[in-house]
């Protein structure tokens, strides 16, 4: 990794791995601050000989990709807060019927209208269960501007391994940040790409809704001889709506476990100044950055401080903060919220004295803020 | 020689739920002679429905099918249609799904004239949960949420769908299945958005309450607002008052499809030609 230099902003950084990635479809709606996204896209995949489609709201914007989703190529779409509320019940469609698709969501202080021009992270416990019913949900956040990209990669790589949608949590500042990134070249991403697995058998044998019960579907690209039915309402084998009770308990019980059991090709964290620390703070996305600013300062000072920064947020690394919370004293959450993610944190060391450092006034969290916090714990 | 459809069926997945009597079986299968006539391979059709009594027409026909979500079957088959151009991609839609949930998409579908063919079929009221006020109700009428009388205005679909700029648009009812095999023939044939008003009866949750709880006397009356777009021309305003004209009110075979256009994007992006300009349209606003 590290052999491409580009200076760029993070939402621009995400479109271009989504070009290096394989798409070639993006449907989309205007929203700030994830339109430069769409921007991009606008070029890049016309070039690629792709579509990119303005479409006529968020809604239509995520049904269209879905679509493309469905026909069988790599599809994308990116929003803010206010669109993925809107595109809510479409995502549950793709859930259910396990339709590959990124998304992006640049995340505005809210809710509603909120702060549209302006950072939050507010979006994090609304990716975990954006639409009604039982899922898992699979939501990874760029903590830097190289991370846009590499994310935005890696979410085409599990959505089509895992079959379903896979969000990509930027948020303002970080989409909006312009800087020096070093990423990996576009042969090596094409390289690593995996495919979204196709039936190659004869058309009477193939079943894409049968498979194991850790398994997603396996979904043979549109018009090539093999017919068969997507549809939101629980489903048997061939994709036609059914509800015959033991079909349903284990098509929706496979959504969960397709995921819950697979959590260790999708858990992605990093750790820093980790191994003696007696304060540990927990930051994601750009905040993260305000954090290991802050663990240097602290050190300095002789204050052991170390950071750990999920980067898959959902499914959470669970048993990795467990480990870290049976071995350190205090731990700290900070976030651009009011402690979305400090539940997650509490439910995981089973603990319930975590601190958070949280603000949502559409402003950063400086890191003299955090070394201040840290010092009052 | 009757006409075999098991070619096109999903024989497994009959008997329908459609009610007995219901239209949308008469449709279903003009629709399905009408592919059979144009000898369109069953691998290179794609149908999109969306949710209400018209949303498991999907499930009975053997293409490659797709159930929505409520109202956005034109959203999701502009992204199937888009990644394949060369297909046959068709929407089938209720009145509600297509008129109040998906009244956006379907006047975007038309304006981008996108090759779609859209096949609404107009029931007049929201069958599947149970006589709701959809937005062709006919005004007085029985709904279940308007017990005392429905005082909605009703959409006129066609005009709708004119004013939006499809190229193609069409009415005609399942009384006349032969028609409606030509109309669908012309609509598949068409590049360019096609939407077609298909009026249908549900004597069930439309006609019970309003004096024609049979089939039959649905059909009487759907017979008694309908009239063929020449006779129709021929009246007065007065005398056009409460008629719907049948029969294919738009077709224009000029007008741009945005799948051509979009090629023509991706040969500016991949310095085949120069960028589009307004120079390029007559047509501009």
């Amino acid at each position: 990794m590290g052999t491409r230099e580009v200076i760029s902003t993070g939402n621009e950084l995400s479109a271009l791995a989504a070009k290096d990635a394989g798409c070639t479809f993006f449907g989309g709606y205007p929203i700030t601050p994830s339109s430069e996204v769409m921007h991009e896209m606008s070029d890049l995949m016309p070039a690629v000989g792709g579509v990119c489609i303005q479409m006529e709201d968020e809604i239509a914007g995520v049904a269209a990709a879905i679509g493309a989703g469905m026909a069988g190529v790599r599809t994308m779409t990116a929003t803010s807060g206010p669109g993925i509320s809107l595109k809510a019940e479409n995502l549950g469609l793709a859930q259910m019927a396990e339709v590959p698709l990124v998304v992006v969501n640049v995340m505005r202080g809210g809710p509603s209208t909120g702060l549209p021009t302006r950072v939050s992270q507010g979006d994090v416990a609304q990716a975990k269960n954006p639409s009604h019913g039982d899922y898992k949900s699979i939501t990874l956040c760029a903590g830097s501007l190289a991370e846009c990209y590499t994310e935005t990669v890696r979410a085409f790589n599990l959505a089509d391994r895992f079959m379903q949608p896979v969000f990509v949590l930027l948020d303002e500042t970080i989409g909006h940040m312009h800087g020096k990134a070093m990423l990996p070249t576009e042969e090596e991403v094409r390289d690593g790409i995996v495919p979204r697995k196709s039936f190659d058998g004869p058309a009477e044998e193939y079943f894409p809704y049968e498979c194991e019960h850790d398994q997603p579907a396996v979904l043979n690209p549109m018009f090539k001889g093999y017919r068969y039915h997507f549809t939101g309402l629980h489903h048997d084998k061939k994709g036609f709506p059914t509800e015959e009770i033991e079909t349903c308990r284990k098509l929706i019980q496979r959504l969960e476990d397709k995921v819950e059991l697979h959590k260790d090709e999708i858990e992605s964290n990093e750790e820093f100044f980790i191994d003696d620390a007696e304060i540990l703070i927990i930051a994601y996305g750009s905040v993260s950055l305000a954090a290991k600013e802050a663990i240097r300062h602290l050190r300095a000072e002789g204050i052991k401080a170390g950071l750990f920064r999920p980067i898959t947020l959902w499914p959470s690394p669970q048993d990795r903060m467990r480990e870290l919370g049976a071995k350190i004293p205090k731990i700290l959450v900070v976030e651009l919220n009011i402690g979305q993610y400090r539940d997650e944190v509490q439910r995981s060391t089973g603990r319930l004295d975590i601190n958070g450092l949280f603000k949502v006034n559409g402003r950063p969290i400086s890191p003299y803020e955090i070394v201040n916090k840290v010092k009052e714990l | 020689m009757a006409f075999n459809y098991d070619k096109y069926l999903r024989l497994e997945k009959m008997p329908t739920l459609w009610c007995w009597g219901c239209g949308d079986g008469v449709i279903l299968k003009a629709f399905v002679r009408a592919i059979d006539k144009l000898g369109i391979n069953r691998d290179d059709v794609c149908v999109v429905s969306g949710i209400g009594c018209s949303g498991r027409f999907s499930s009975y026909v053997d293409f490659n099918t797709v159930h929505t979500t409520h109202g956005r079957t034109v959203a999701f088959a502009t992204g199937i249609k888009l990644v394949n151009p060369d297909k046959h991609v068709i929407c089938v839609a209720g009145d509600g799904d297509a008129l109040a949930i998906g009244g956006n998409h379907t006047i975007h579908g038309c304006r981008r004239n996108i090759d779609i063919t859209m096949i609404i079929i107009n029931n007049f009221i929201y069958g599947l949960t149970n006589s709701q006020t959809s937005p062709t109700t006919p005004k007085g009428m029985w709904t279940v949420s308007q017990k005392a009388g429905n005082i909605d205005p009703t959409f006129d679909t066609c005009n709708l769908a004119i004013a939006s700029g499809a190229s193609f648009v069409a009415r005609e009812s399942m009384l006349d299945p032969k028609k409606l095999e030509k109309v669908f023939v012309k609509a598949l044939e068409h590049r360019g958005f096609a939407c077609l008003d298909i009026l249908s009866n549900c004597h069930i949750n439309l006609g019970r309450k309003n004096k024609m709880a049979s089939a039959m006397e649905n059909l009487e009356w759907i017979d008694s607002i309908t009239m063929p777009k020449k006779k129709y021309d021929a009246l007065t305003p007065e005398e056009q008052t409460n008629l719907l004209p049948t029969g294919i009110l738009k077709e224009d075979t000029e007008a741009d499809e945005y799948c051509d256009m979009y090629a023509e994007i991706i040969k500016v992006h991949q310095g085949q030609r120069k960028t589009i300009s307004q120079d390029d349209f007559t047509k501009k606003i």
